[in-house]
């Protein structure tokens, strides 16, 4: 029988200034690409023309482009797309000379007249083609962040309901986290942010409370069980208790991801890179963000729980111990452990 | 024993149920014959489980009414009067199982599977096909105001200089600036008037095809519609004429009132015509509309009737002989007899209330779809793979019922999308492969729970039957916060998102099946079968 991570006793809560600081910097980082490059946004959100089409031999980019300044479209963004034969041609409103629905029909023609030019008539096809007005634009840009509001708010009151507020809120705070950590992601990668990539955010919401509540629902259970031991304690256990799970799972996860990442071809890349990192953070954040956030609210606003959350300074207990697995009978194992004093 | 013979029969009425909502079937699609060029219905055999368009290629459409002519009061009513038209426009279209659905409230959905000319299809689509048939202004009612019209657009400080040259400037052949600001002043010819040459008919003007621009715009203005006769307006020719070498666009007044509209029409067929080989839709009106007709061509016998199509006159008007009854046609002169077959459509299925603008435009060719489609198949093999190596490698024998499970999921997630009719798009395609390797997730929970049980000491029977149990708390609360993330996406979402979404929310239903209820039937099964296991290899 294989056994990871059995027994095991990391003092993880005890690192969390140090984790606080490290993912700190990661994010100043990430916010610091947002600011200077802000985020790659597909013509889904930003409205615009599309054109992806595959070539019969290789063309130089610059030749591309140079035949879509003549027909009078500027500003075109020219990119290979997966091979070296597929390109895109993507044409952004207000960033062409092109405004208004009459405009991306327009771009969408001068385009297959410089392929023509370029390529020569025939010599190419059409992969695919889109166009979306200003309008739908605006309206997707605020549905994208509105769901992932929405989906806040409805985690908080669902875990208010299941566990208590404090808990609620210490879930949202580290899903928050993800979020903020996957969006400075994609703008330091580069990736497009389509509607398929605001999927893959969302999902990543959802996968990060999942973890994040598999652990909390661990801290409920020994709460009950281990009526002596102090929250650092109990949280400490119940992160190493549901460690094995934690590794396996994600294991199976990062598999499914990594395959998407490099089997699934040019679409679903942004995806698959968007998930893969939300599964790294969305484990990080459970343990060093969901659990000693716990532990602050607990220490600031009381609640039944809150065993010595008050108490705990920046110095981790003495001795702090697991209990000791392989009894049933709760309280004589579980001697309390001496609370440092401040 | 009861209990697994109970929990056995549960799992193979499921496995029935799905294989059986997933067997090929029988599916009726219309589509062209390519020899007579009708419509006509043919039967395929294929799984019942429909794919997006990014999958098999196609044309979406997002359509909302184009205000930009003039504000459409309701335009809920107007798209829902729309869906109707648009619905029966493609259904002749000859793409098989189109979409048209209503997007909220004024916006209108209409995807085309596998359609590869997309200029066809929106020309289809977009065109308003308002028909209707006036008399011209045999009186010259607008003729014997234009005297009055320059004077106002002199008035209105509009000169014919601050376009091309005038008719007159043209005819001296002389294009001078001084020239030209002279013609102007010595007030012999009209702005107006000067641009329009009177053609073969009443009511019939002759414009240069490249100042019909310009005299578009003079007509729009506030002081030549103030003084536009009563009863009669303007129409401008759907295509330029070319009289002696110079192409001319024909300028109609007719009559404010049509004599009949297509609402009438209760036929229409493309066909050519015999002596001049010009492409025609021939029409029929129904009862009523031919008694109205025979009436107003009585009436009209010697004067000029016009075809107006979504505002422009078809082709030169006709003399009316004789009184007209119910057939008629609209000649097309030159053009392919598809133009006329679409024309002959259009008119069929009736006008649109509103004219109708793109927002949101989308084609994909079927290559792709089918790269898309075999990239996520060969991904989604290589991740259950994967999932596979792991379960069975940490978990053993237990792991290995996990993976029978597993292969139940699928199942059931394909048979769920069958089953309501949900379409399984890229991005769903994504989704299920990453459920895939979350399916597990309840197992990995159980499993561990066991584990911990059995290092508490449990007896082997005690530890399974309270690892599921304790497990469950932790499976129902984390699976119902992903199921409601996915909800708010299929909420927000659109199109392919919200494939996506459905996609997770199958999943994640289907994954508490297999892995809690399945995986416990096979355990049982296990335990049953080996009364004397002491060891479980977990």
């Amino acid at each position: 029988m294989i056994r990871l991570f059995n027994n095991a006793k990391y003092d993880f809560i005890k690192w969390r200034r140090a984790a606080f600081s490290l993912t700190g910097a990661i994010l100043l980082v990430g916010l610091a690409f947002l600011a200077t490059r802000g985020l790659n946004y597909s013509i889904e959100f930003t409205g615009g023309t599309l054109v992806q089409f595959e070539l019969a031999k290789r063309v130089e980019t610059g030749a591309i482009r140079a035949a879509l300044d003549q027909r009078g479209l500027h500003g075109a963004d020219v990119y290979n797309f997966g091979s070296d034969t597929s390109y895109v041609v993507r044409a952004r409103l207000g960033a062409a000379a092109s405004e208004g629905d009459a405009g991306t029909q327009a771009v969408a023609d001068s385009v297959s007249r410089a392929l023509d030019q370029v390529a020569g008539t025939g010599q190419y096809q059409i992969a695919q083609r889109q166009s979306v007005g200003p309008k739908v634009g605006r309206e997707l840009q605020g549905k994208a962040l509105m769901a992932i509001l929405l989906s806040f708010v409805v985690t908080m009151i669902y875990l208010a309901v299941r566990f208590e507020w404090r808990f609620g809120l210490a879930a949202v705070v580290a899903t928050a986290h993800d979020v903020i950590a996957t969006i400075a992601f994609i703008s330091v990668m580069h990736l497009e942010v389509s509607l398929i990539v605001v999927g893959a955010v969302l999902t990543v919401v959802g996968y990060s409370l999942n973890d994040t509540i598999i652990i909390f629902d661990r801290v409920r259970e020994n709460l009950r069980k281990y009526r002596r031991q102090n929250l650092y304690e109990i949280l400490n256990l119940s992160i190493n208790e549901t460690l094995p799970r934690s590794v396996l799972t994600h294991g199976t996860t990062i598999a499914t991801t990594i395959a998407l990442l490099v089997l699934a071809g040019e679409v679903i890349r942004p995806f698959a890179w968007v998930m893969t990192f939300g599964i790294f953070t969305g484990t990080f954040s459970s343990i060093y963000i969901a659990a000693p956030v716990l532990l602050w609210i607990e220490k600031r606003w009381p609640g039944e729980d809150a065993r010595g959350a008050r108490t705990l300074g920046a110095r981790s207990p003495v001795g702090t111990s697991a209990p000791q697995s392989g009894s049933s009978s709760v309280a004589t194992s579980a001697p309390r452990t001496p609370q440092p004093t401040r | 024993m009861k209990t697994i013979r109970g929990r056995l029969i549960m799992i193979g009425v499921l496995v029935v149920a799905s294989i059986i909502a997933l067997i090929p079937r029988n599916v009726t699609q219309r589509v062209i014959d390519p020899h007579s060029g009708r419509m006509k219905d043919t039967t395929v055999r294929r799984l019942p489980i429909n794919l997006g368009l990014d999958l098999q290629g196609g044309i979406h459409l997002a359509l909302e009414v184009d205000e930009s002519r003039g504000p459409v009061p309701d335009c809920a009513d107007a798209i829902q009067r729309a869906e109707r038209v648009v619905r029966t426009r493609v259904d002749e279209f000859g793409t098989s199982e189109p979409v048209v659905q209503r997007q909220g409230r004024c916006r209108l959905i209409v995807e085309l599977a596998g359609e590869k000319d997309p200029a066809r299809a929106k020309g289809v689509i977009q065109r308003t096909a308002f028909l209707e048939f006036r008399i011209v202004d045999m009186k010259n009612l607008f003729r014997d105001v234009l005297p009055q019209m320059d004077g106002a657009l002199k008035r209105a400080g509009v000169k014919s200089r601050s376009a091309a040259p005038s008719a007159v400037a043209q005819l001296f052949g002389d294009t001078s600036k001084a020239a030209r600001d002279s013609a102007t002043d010595a007030n012999t010819p009209g702005v107006l008037s000067s641009l329009l040459f009177q053609g073969s008919m009443p009511g019939e003007f002759l414009v240069p095809e490249e100042q019909w621009p310009l005299v578009d715009s003079l007509i729009q203005r506030p002081e030549i519609r103030g003084l536009m006769p009563r009863g009669i307006d303007l129409r401008w020719g759907a295509a330029a004429e070319s009289r002696s070498a110079r192409a001319y666009r024909p300028l109609y007044a007719v009559d404010s009132r049509p004599i009949i509209t297509g609402e009438e029409l209760v036929k229409a067929v493309a066909r050519r015509d015999q002596v001049t080989n010009g492409s025609i839709v021939a029409f029929q009106l129904g009862r009523r509309g031919a008694r109205v007709f025979a009436q107003e061509t009585a009436r009209h016998v010697g004067d000029f009737m016009a075809i107006i199509l979504d505002g422009k006159v078809q082709g030169q008007p006709p003399v009316i002989r004789s009184q007209i009854g119910a057939n008629g046609q609209i000649e097309l002169g030159t053009k392919p007899l598809q133009e006329a077959s679409d024309l002959a459509l259009v008119l069929r299925a009736g006008a649109l209330p509103a004219p109708l603008t793109i927002v949101d435009e989308r084609t994909i060719s079927a290559t792709l779809g089918a790269d898309s489609i075999h990239d996520g198949v060969i991904a989604g093999i290589v991740g259950v793979l994967l999932v596979i190596a792991i379960m069975m490698g940490y978990y053993r024998v237990a792991g290995s019922l996990a993976v029978a499970a597993l292969t139940l999921y699928c199942l059931f997630t394909l048979a769920g999308l069958a089953l309501f009719g949900f379409t399984l798009t890229l991005p769903g395609l994504a989704g299920f492969v990453l459920s895939i390797g979350i399916a597990v997730d309840a197992n990995v929970l159980i499993f561990e729970r066991i584990r911990e049980e059995l290092v508490h000491g449990k007896s082997l029977r005690l530890s399974v039957e309270e690892g599921f149990l304790h497990a469950m708390n932790a499976i129902v609360d984390s699976n119902v916060s992903t199921i409601l993330t996915a909800l708010i996406l299929y909420a927000v979402g659109t199109g392919p998102v919200q494939g996506f979404a459905i996609t997770l929310i199958i999943g994640i239903i289907a994954s508490m099946i297999s892995a809690i209820f399945v995986v416990k039937t096979l355990f049982l099964i296990w335990l049953y079968r080996r009364p004397d296991m002491v060891t479980l290899s977990i």
